[in-house]
């Protein structure tokens, strides 16, 4: 059973249905007891990560967060609260992963939000087994996790590299949505499933 | 690089997709979900659902539709139509949709934008504006291009994206159903004149009117109907083919 972490994260729907698709049972939960004990968790997110922080905080999740042994994957926002802090409402964060938040500076190739389809390379984890460098993801941020020693994707948007996935021991995030990025999205879901 | 999307367009009437259809087996009207899925197996970066029924009942079977189409399609998706309020765009939202499409609401009720990218991120906001040029000014209209409003496109889509808007759907209601092709440089001073992505809609009736408007007028995306649905350019084909220009676009 993996537990899905409900806090008012918008869309977390998607996530469910793509569970769901591939035949993986799912609990939506904010229960710490439930969290815990699920064999694997995630923590998915859209909106601004001070606004995700304020919502663990207030359901008392980051404590469970932190605690948490088994397999966990942060999806986009979720990804940025395991982070050490963000310049989004310039906010600490958990502070799992050695990154930082940036704000993406808008420029004539780089628009913000960085939205839609791009190619990730450097991919080196179990996570990413079978994903070749140049894959397509999709991606909508404005902004981006910098690259760091947990770095185990990268990601261009103009003149910017950013880590497109982390990991930190049982800790895994992906700045993209497997959830919306097709058969690729499906099969870093599958991997995640099967850790 | 991000990749240059292409997006069909699916009008869909009380949960059927309208216009003519004529694909692979499906007939006239099509159903909703497996022509999205047929898309996105096909390589199609994002679907756009539009709801043009006219009556509340028509509304709720779309929203049970978003509901299928978000259990069944991997790929975003965007819904539009009839959105006029909070509460509506937050029904989609929660039905699955990946981002609402506003337009004449937007025009009507400016503060709407803000409001809705407020609460859900301005990933969640397209503002489409429909526009065509009377004398010699870019002006936004409504209902299908026959009421002029007084919003002309590059001061409205510059306040659309100020208010929040996360993207620009701009098309051209002297291009739209011509199959002559996109005004590329209207759209080149527009995506210039923004920092948010830009999608172009009506007027492609060939591969090279795409090529064009990805390039020279540098649209982040182009949305299109009638030469997906009617087969005309099948888009493993258009992609293969912008690939073989130079164009980025996920293969």
């Amino acid at each position: 059973m993996i537990a899905i972490i409900d806090y008012n994260a918008g869309n977390i729907k998607s996530v469910a249905n793509a569970l769901e698709r591939l035949g993986c049972s799912y609990t939506l939960t904010s229960d710490p007891e439930v969290i815990r004990k699920a064999e694997k968790v995630i923590l998915p997110g859209v909106g601004a990560a001070s606004e995700a922080m304020a919502d663990l905080e207030a359901k008392g999740l980051i404590p469970v967060i932190r605690s948490l042994r088994q397999p966990v994957l942060g999806i986009c926002v979720g990804l940025q609260v395991l982070c050490r802090d963000s310049e989004e409402g310039d906010v600490r964060c958990i502070g799992i992963f050695d990154s930082h938040v940036r704000r993406f500076q808008p420029s004539a190739e780089a628009k913000v939000p960085h939205m839609g389809w791009n190619a990730i390379g450097n991919c080196d984890s179990k996570l990413l087994k079978g994903i070749d460098g140049g894959s397509f993801v999709y991606f909508v941020h404005s902004y981006y996790p910098t690259l760091c020693p947990d770095t185990i994707a990268t990601c261009r948007h103009g003149r910017e590299m950013f880590s497109a996935a982390l990991k930190y021991e049982n800790f895994y995030g992906t700045q993209f949505h497997p959830e919306k990025s097709g058969s690729i999205g499906e099969h870093i879901l599958r991997n995640f499933i099967s850790l | 690089m991000v990749a240059k999307r292409i997006i069909p367009c699916l009008d869909v009437k009380d949960g059927q997709v309208v216009k003519g259809i004529n694909f692979l087996g499906l007939k006239e009207v099509g159903d909703a979900v497996e022509m999205g899925r047929k898309y996105s197996e096909d390589g199609a970066d994002e679907l756009v659902y539009l709801d043009i029924s006219a009556t509340h009942e028509g509304r709720r079977t779309f929203v049970s539709l978003v509901e299928r189409i978000s259990s069944v399609i991997n790929i975003p998706f965007t819904v539009g139509g009839g959105i006029s309020s909070l509460s509506d765009a937050a029904r989609l939202l929660d039905a699955g949709a990946d981002k609402i499409s506003i337009n004449s609401a937007a025009i009507a009720n400016p503060e709407l934008i803000g409001e809705i990218a407020s609460h859900y991120g301005s990933q969640f906001v397209v503002v489409a504006i429909d526009a065509k040029k009377l004398d010699g000014r870019w002006t936004a209209t409504t209902h299908g291009g026959r009421v002029p409003t007084d919003r002309e496109l590059f001061e409205w889509a510059r306040e659309a994206q100020e208010r929040g808007a996360g993207e620009i759907l701009f098309t051209s209601m002297d291009h739209d159903g011509t199959k002559a092709g996109y005004p590329c440089d209207v759209y080149a001073s527009l995506c210039d004149s923004l920092s948010i992505p830009v999608i172009a809609s009506g007027g492609a009736g060939n591969i090279g009117h795409i090529a064009d408007v990805l390039t020279l007028g540098k649209a982040d995306a182009a949305l299109a109907a009638s030469i997906f649905h009617y087969n005309e350019i099948p888009i493993p084909v258009l992609k293969q083919e912008l690939v073989g220009r130079g164009i980025n676009v996920r293969l």
